[in-house]
């Protein structure tokens, strides 16, 4: 019986699945492939692209834009300006943060002021700040700030709050205090909370930019993604209307799918802190 | 000037406490949970704390690590007052989380190296394979720690603790969680390290027979608030003997005093209760 089951090792069939990175991008594929195929036959069958553009009209008109009239540098001009703001509000949160780790009535006041803003919309403070800085980069980028600034604080003020208590202890045995202890130790064990924070404010930085833009164009005078959107639709080009917006799509689903991804798969992942 | 032979060298005290008592604030009032507990540990002993769950014996090395400061009392390590923590006293804890999960198991026990003695990269690595090698990992070096076994994470904690120049080491139920045949090897590998080493070892556990086994010196705590009932000299047992009269005498006289020890607690309570009526 055992001498049975010695020779005929039990093999596991795993049900059919593509393996690895090459499957989790061909189903992507086929999914993005279907709902364009739904486009596509929802628009030949209202038949008004003033309304609906089809999907290769929209994929025409982005290729030329793309080709044509600088859209790709337009882009450029919103994600330089998004970066610069995104930039500045993880660092003030990140410095925030540290003193309300180390200060009970700082983290009060960090908690209740992030309870203030977050629920206000970062577009809402907009011809607010038109009026402190005018029609320029720094309203966009006070905007920018206030957009990213609060769920980032709150997602890494959580994820400080969720280290376990024994590498808390292992940090203070080894006689780590102050920055070190929060450069070696808050820092890396936090950091699945602060990617998630990163991603959340990468989100909202994006769209706020991008309404924010559809009110006035970015300040380098030639415009961003949002105020060529806005353009296009004063001049009934539905078609590049669209294929701003695809654009705004793809570069949110490269930044989340790609960017992040990577960062993840080089640390949390490979820590075994994520799955 | 009197000779000194290697025979007769005077044992230094390592660690001390010295009627240590806790509170703990609550809602309402505080609650006692070390009752003046008092120590010694000498260098090359292995002293070991035991008692029933709850019965403040985490405290006791919580206190001895300074990461908590005694209500009263007083800790002395080498004879000087021991004020907060710090890499002189190594702590080992039972939560396989005390690896850092960002750091292979070579970096997490070059860590104290590098932070708390400031040695360079390069001697910081050297000397983290060496002590991985003691304690049997060195197959496992360059490996994330959530990639180990729950008995190699702790060998990989123990190594972290022998690669500094620290001596005193302090394990709070360093096996607990570990399969019974896991644990029975790593307290064989943990004696023959404590042979070699000569470290001076704090030991906290609820197990009679590990508490007999790995220490020198047995400490019998009471249950809530933590009290010491009597102390063991348990220098004569080794895992290879845990068995014969002699063993065994001792180990139905600690259960008989721990269970003596429930009852009257048990009674206590009991007699709390009929008080209001």
């Amino acid at each position: 019986m055992s001498d049975i089951a010695r020779s005929t090792p039990v093999r596991i069939v795993p049900p059919f699945r593509l393996p690895g990175w090459g499957g989790r991008l061909l189903r992507k594929i086929l999914i993005l492939a279907l709902l364009a195929g739904i486009w596509q036959a929802a628009a030949l069958w209202t038949d008004k692209p003033i309304l609906i553009p089809s999907f290769t009209a929209t994929m025409t008109a982005l290729a030329d834009g793309i080709l044509n009239e600088g859209l790709l540098s337009a882009s450029w001009t919103s994600l330089a300006v998004l970066l610069k703001g995104y930039a500045l509000a993880v660092v003030i949160a990140l410095t925030l943060v540290s003193i309300a780790v180390a200060n009970g009535f700082a983290r009060e006041t960090l908690h209740t002021v992030v309870s203030m803003f977050m629920p206000l919309p970062a577009i809402a403070i907009l011809p607010l700040a038109m009026l402190w800085f005018g029609l320029g980069e720094a309203s966009l980028l006070f905007v920018l700030v206030h957009a990213v600034l609060w769920p980032f604080a709150l997602a890494a003020l959580g994820g400080f709050d969720g280290v376990p208590e024994t590498q808390r202890l292992i940090g203070r045995n080894y006689g780590l205090k102050g920055p070190a202890y929060i450069v070696h130790i808050l820092i890396p064990a936090a950091l699945p909370s602060i990617l998630y924070g990163l991603k959340i404010g990468w989100a909202f930085a994006w769209r706020t930019l991008i309404a924010a833009e559809l009110v006035f164009g970015a300040s380098s005078g030639e415009g961003g993604l949002g105020w060529y959107i806005f353009r296009n639709r004063n001049e009934l080009f539905t078609d590049k209307v669209f294929a701003g917006l695809a654009l705004v799509i793809i570069i949110g689903l490269f930044v989340e799918g790609v960017v992040f991804r990577t960062i993840e798969n080089i640390t949390v992942r490979k820590w075994g802190m994520q799955r | 000037m009197l000779a000194r032979t290697d025979d007769f060298t005077p044992a230094r005290p390592a660690f001390e406490a010295r009627n240590l008592t806790l509170d703990y604030r609550t809602s309402n009032g505080s609650l006692r949970a070390v009752d003046d507990v008092s120590f010694t540990a000498c260098e090359g002993e292995r002293l070991v704390l035991l008692g029933r769950s709850g019965c403040g014996k985490s405290s006791i090395l919580k206190m001895l690590a300074g990461f908590i400061a005694p209500t009263e009392g007083n800790i002395f390590v080498r004879g000087r007052p021991a004020r907060g923590a710090g890499p002189d006293r190594i702590v080992i804890f039972q939560e396989f989380d005390q690896l850092l999960p960002w750091k292979t198991v070579r970096e997490n026990v070059a860590f104290p190296l590098r932070v708390a003695e400031g040695v360079s990269r390069a001697e910081a690595r050297d000397r983290a394979a060496e002590a991985l090698r003691k304690v049997g990992l060195e197959r496992a070096i360059d490996v994330f720690p959530h990639t180990l076994s729950g008995g190699m994470k702790q060998r990989a904690a123990i190594a972290r603790a022998l690669v500094t120049n620290t001596d005193i080491l302090l394990m709070d139920e360093p096996f607990a969680a570990l399969d019974a045949l896991t644990r029975r090897r790593l307290q064989e590998d943990l004696l023959a390290l404590a042979e070699e080493e000569g470290f001076t070892l704090l030991f906290v556990t609820h197990s009679i027979e590990e508490a007999i086994l790995v220490g020198t010196k047995l400490h019998l705590l009471s249950a809530h608030p933590g009290r010491t009932i009597t102390t063991f000299d348990t220098a004569e047992f080794r895992l290879g003997n845990a068995s014969g009269d002699r063993f065994d005498s001792v180990v139905s006289e600690v259960n008989g005093l721990l269970f003596d020890e429930r009852q009257r607690h048990q009674d206590r309570e009991d007699s709390h209760k009929k008080e209001p009526a």
